[in-house]
């Protein structure tokens, strides 16, 4: 075997050896332990903590809410869809965070202004620009019972 | 010479067909499946989470987008989303406009009268988490992968944030997250579904669009929703097998 090829064998059996030290000390242990990634972040992504709580959390101590909607037009709407995230209240010492309570005709036309896309047996619809102008929907509706007579 | 050259003719022929053959041989081969498919069914009778759109329900509230927001802190700027809504509106013309303002998440506004409009509606999107996802296979460093139940993954603290996931989705499901420079995309609420309860888009759909369920469960919602709807995947051409199945999607849908 010629000399230069010798020295070259060398110098590369020596560059793989200090690669595999080197990959031996920055892959992380748990890497390939389910597959090709850190199985460890498994753990990560799961750890994240949720802010949504769910229905049934709101209705352990609102129930007199949750009844009053569960007959009516907006049973199939969760709590959380306009009140916002709600885990943060619900563990907070005497519900100093408080949901978010959504005002304005813009907020209810997001479901409910005329769109040619929804289609009217999915929801009921009303021209935004033209349905009692000025007014706030709450004014008519209850939300949680939007049929409900105010007084 | 010419006798070199009949040699070297027939040396290359042989060599040409078992390089064929080698291939077509190794092609069956087992392991090199791996190469195809970005993950394996690790364990058959654990959950295979997907998740079922109800296009025939959508209002096109966009509340999905405004919760997987909330829950999962994606930037508030127009241009990061893991879930978005978009609205299709094809005119009488036969042109097509595709809107999503804000991914929906402002409410959208009807932009052409109703005597212009042959059809309009919605569909949310998200990441479609699929059998042979080619953002998982095109990661060089195996922070995107895709967990025991089939969701598609990002590991934040090992992405280098090159991109090339970014490029390689054809739903357009990743962003670059704009402070922490990694890649972040939809998990399917990978903490809530661990934990019990349902992904936020679900959970706060007013009209039940979205149906989260375990596949390999044949008695989850999901399963059912399979049985009794015609669904469509998103660009099935593609071959990258989605889990998110589309009823009522209209050819139109890109």
């Amino acid at each position: 075997m010629p000399p230069q090829i010798k020295r070259l064998a060398l110098l590369f059996a020596l560059f793989i050896g200090l690669f595999l030290v080197v990959r031996h000390f920055l892959v992380p242990k748990s890497f390939g332990e389910f597959g090709h990634y850190r199985g460890l972040s498994l753990v990560e992504n799961q750890a994240k903590t949720p802010k949504y709580a769910g229905e049934k959390a709101c209705a352990d101590c609102h129930q007199d809410i949750s009844d009053l909607k569960s007959p009516n037009e907006h049973k199939s709407l969760s709590c959380e869809t306009c009140h916002g995230p709600g885990l943060e209240h619900i563990n907070s010492t005497d519900s100093i965070i408080t949901v978010r309570v959504p005002k304005g005709r813009e907020f209810c036309g997001m479901c409910h202004a005329k769109n040619a896309a929804r289609k009217a047996d999915n929801v009921v619809q009303i021209n935004v620009a033209d349905h009692n102008v000025g007014q706030n929907c709450t004014e008519c509706h209850n939300p949680h019972s939007p049929w409900l007579t105010i007084k | 010479m010419a006798n070199n050259q009949v040699k070297s003719r027939r040396r290359f022929l042989t060599d040409a067909a078992l390089l064929t053959g080698g291939i077509f041989v190794a092609s069956g081969l087992k392991p090199l499946g791996a190469l195809l498919y970005a993950t394996e069914r690790k364990n058959p009778n654990g959950p295979w989470y997907g998740m079922g759109i109800d296009l025939e329900k959508c209002i096109g509230c966009g509340r999905c987008a405004d919760a997987c927001k909330s829950e999962n802190d994606v930037p508030r700027e127009p241009f990061f989303f893991r879930t978005w809504v978009e609205q299709y509106t094809i005119l009488n013309d036969g042109s097509m406009k595709i809107t999503s303002p804000n991914g929906g998440i402002d409410g959208f506004k009807q932009e052409y009268p109703d005597e212009e409009i042959f059809k309009s509606f919605f569909v949310p999107k998200m990441c479609n988490h699929c059998v042979k996802s080619p953002c998982t296979q095109v990661c060089p460093v195996g922070a995107a992968f895709e967990s025991p139940e089939g969701i598609s993954l990002i590991d934040p603290n090992y992405c280098i944030g090159c991109g090339y996931c970014v490029q390689a989705c054809p739903y357009g499901c990743r962003y670059i997250h704009p402070t922490r420079k990694v890649v972040d995309k939809c998990t399917m609420c990978y903490h809530r579904i661990t934990k019990g309860l349902l992904p936020a888009c679900v959970e706060v759909c007013p009209t039940g669009v979205k149906i989260f369920g375990d596949l390999n469960d044949p008695k989850s919602d999901l399963v059912r929703f399979k049985k009794e709807h015609s669904w469509q995947v998103l660009k099935p051409h593609m071959n990258t097998e989605p889990k998110v199945y589309y009823n009522g999607l209209r050819a139109e849908v890109r």
